[in-house]
């Protein structure tokens, strides 16, 4: 008699389970046995096909001598940190701005967002278009009498990174911005009026006051941001496909260049183990101080 | 000296007007408080003395200076808030020195400051302790702390107590108290709890809608409400008011309630012949054995049906009838009336009120 309700309460709730559980695993599936697969044909010769062997750590040896690899991990660095920073900055100022009550404000938050909701490959390729000096913006300069105007980073090799940054920054930004613009509404009104009475001008009131309560979405913010950035592909695809030459390389372009280009599974293999390892340097921090975080709130 | 007063201030939002021409002008050492039901405007009148918030029209003067258009840090005032806004990412220490940090008090002074305030409000184990990591009464505590550490013309209390379970609000209650006297400072406190206003107040301003409806110390409230929403707010439980009709006596005037005769005072004869609302409250009536007073005429004995019992420990709420209508008496804890007795009661009828039935205004 017992059992019978429990029975009906889950054929009731069976379409939950289904939509939720059954898409879950198949991609959680996916992505393990992927991920597996790929670890194993990155310790094996394979070639153009994946064939069985034990090559030891000989493809990351190659991998990490290879110039192209180099070139791309330091353009990672160069291009995560600025872009990091950037989208932060970025991000905050515009939520600051928005929250000062001002008129339009769902308008220009739209505006702001709308960015994100653009696939990587058409901002590539729209920034592609503006900063071709012989169509874009050095060219509308130019046609507006300032003929001297030179803006050509995007054909220059030591430029060319910093046009994927400002590309990136532009379609993510409005995403830092929503979460600050979130963390900012989130502020108990009664602390900015304390602070008021205390003689704490607008400076001081979001340095010591609004700013401290943000940190823990800043630090969401630069992981999710990263994990980004670690992962770029079709947007450098798109805007600069690596060059000029293959001065904006970054760690993706190899792995494709390896596995689909040159023939070479174990040596891309490699490549793309090296980077779930980079990125896992990110986030293994990152889960271990949400945890103590975690722990902290639930005991106080 | 008048400490603050408040001339013809009214408050719109938008179309609704929160304040109506409110006048108030308090003392210098008074502990005012603004009581009145949940919405009715005392928080925003509190914002607005503290320049927190801008009035719709007229004026605020603090210490006999208009502070119009004074911004709120340099109007020498503290206020401690109902969610206490602490500082979530500063120490207990920081947080009380804010204030002091803004102003580029030096540190030695700030120093001092601070364990004056920790010894007073006996905090000082918990300077190093940020806001997360302290109990509601604690975190209440620092709050004040924040405010007291000034020495300000003026205090402002934003329902300071209410998130305190109710043994420690009472306990904060007396140490407020204790506090305004031992200070002698000019203190403006929100509550919306009518026994906080009763020991607190020097002088009770009661708001309803965005109106001041009696400002005035809390015997008067409580004795000589100005109208019957004051009678029905201030007291728990409330005074209970009934409809009645004043007639002529041999020995004076009468209130009829039914077959129940109350003598009222004498002022009420321009209303004799008329209808009125009678308030009385209830610890005025009691067992028949109970003595209040050797004025001759001014108690009344009668018997009537108990409806209720509500033993409360210190004593006994009884619901009776009075000539037909209910009402609240308070008697001795060691009778046991039960529901359906008839009983004798006394009527205590030197602090009855009578109220014009269609303004609610009080009429004696
Ligand atoms: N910023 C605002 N915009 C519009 N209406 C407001 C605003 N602030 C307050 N009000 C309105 O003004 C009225 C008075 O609000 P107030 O906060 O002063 O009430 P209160 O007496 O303090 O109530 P409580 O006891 O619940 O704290 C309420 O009806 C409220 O809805
Ligand atoms: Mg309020």
């Amino acid at each position: 008699m017992s059992t019978r309700p429990a029975t009906l309460d889950t054929m009731r709730r069976l379409p939950e389970y289904l939509v939720i559980w059954v898409p879950l695993l198949l991609a959680a599936g996916h992505l393990i046995s992927f991920a597996l697969w790929t670890i194993w044909v990155s310790f094996t010769p394979s070639t153009l096909v994946p064939v069985t062997g034990w090559v030891g750590l000989r493809n990351y040896n190659a991998v990490l001598a290879t110039r192209n690899w180099n070139i791309a991990f330091d353009n990672l660095l160069l291009f995560g940190t600025a872009f990091v920073l950037l989208s932060l900055l970025m991000g905050l100022g515009l939520a600051i701005l928005l929250d000062q009550r001002i008129r339009g404000e769902n308008v220009l938050r739209s505006i702001f967002l709308y960015p994100l909701a653009l696939s990587f490959v058409v901002t590539g390729t729209a920034w592609s278009w503006l900063l071709n000096p012989g169509i874009g913006i050095q060219k509308l300069v130019n046609n507006l009498g300032w003929t001297s105007f030179r803006f050509d980073w995007l054909i220059d090799r030591d430029m060319a990174i910093w046009t994927i940054v400002i590309a990136a920054v532009w379609q993510s930004s409005g995403f830092a911005m929503a979460l600050f613009l979130a963390g900012l509404r989130s502020v108990d009104a009664d602390l900015v009026k304390a602070a008021q009475i205390d003689g704490a001008g607008p400076l001081r009131i979001y340095r010591r006051v609004i700013l401290p309560v943000l940190w823990p979405i800043t630090v969401t913010v630069v992981v999710i941001q990263l994990q980004f950035a670690i992962t770029t592909f079709d947007l450098v695809r798109a805007l600069t496909g690596g060059g000029p030459g293959i001065a904006t390389q970054l760690p993706a372009l190899v792995v494709y260049d390896f596995m689909f280009q040159r023939g070479l599974l174990g040596r891309g293999a490699a490549a793309a183990v090296l980077m779930l390892l980079t990125l896992l340097a990110v986030l293994l921090p990152y889960w271990a101080w949400r945890y103590v975080q975690h722990r902290r709130a639930s005991r106080a | 000296m008048s400490a603050l007063t408040i001339r013809d201030v009214s408050k719109k939002f938008g179309a609704t007007e929160v304040l109506k021409d409110i006048n108030l002008e308090i003392g210098s050492g008074e502990f005012t408080v603004l009581v009145g039901p949940s919405g009715c405007g005392k928080s925003t009148l509190l914002n607005i003395i503290a320049g927190l918030e801008r009035q719709s029209a007229g004026t605020i003067r603090i210490a006999d200076r208009v502070v119009n258009d004074v911004a709120p840090k340099d109007r020498d005032i503290a206020m401690v808030f109902q969610s206490y806004a602490l500082y979530p990412s500063m120490t207990v220490r920081q947080n009380i020195t804010f204030g002091m940090e803004c102003r580029n008090v030096p540190r030695p002074q700030r120093d001092e400051a601070v364990a004056r305030v920790a010894r007073l409000l006996q905090i000082e184990a918990l300077l190093e302790r940020k806001p997360a990591q302290l109990s509601g009464g604690q975190r209440q505590r620092v709050a004040m702390g924040r405010a007291l550490v000034r020495d300000p013309l003026l205090f402002l209390f934003d329902e300071p107590l209410s998130n305190l379970d109710a043994q420690l609000r009472v306990e904060m209650r007396m140490e407020i108290k204790q506090l305004h006297q031992r200070l002698g400072s000019t203190m403006v406190y929100v509550t919306h709890d009518q026994i906080e206003a009763m020991t607190l107040a020097t002088r009770i301003a009661v708001m309803r809608q965005g109106v001041v409806q009696q400002f005035a110390d809390p015997e008067t409230v409580y004795n000589r409400p100005a109208n019957l929403f004051v009678a029905r707010f201030m007291g728990a439980p409330p005074m209970n008011t009934l409809p009645a009709r004043l007639e002529a006596a041999p020995d004076g005037t009468v209130a009829v309630i039914g077959d129940v005769r109350l003598p009222v005072p004498a002022e009420a004869g321009r209303w004799i012949g008329r209808e009125v609302v009678l308030g009385i409250r209830p610890e005025c009536i009691a067992e028949s054995t109970r003595h209040f007073t050797d004025t001759p005429g001014a108690v009344i004995t009668m018997t009537a049906p108990v409806e209720m019992v509500e033993p409360t420990g210190a004593e006994t709420i009884v619901v009776l009838r009075l000539g037909n209508e209910r009402v609240l008496g308070r008697v001795s804890p060691d009778l046991r009336h039960r529901p359906g007795d008839t009983a004798p009661f006394t009527v205590d009828t030197r602090k009855v009120s009578l109220f014009d039935p269609t303004t609610g205004d009080r009429v004696v």
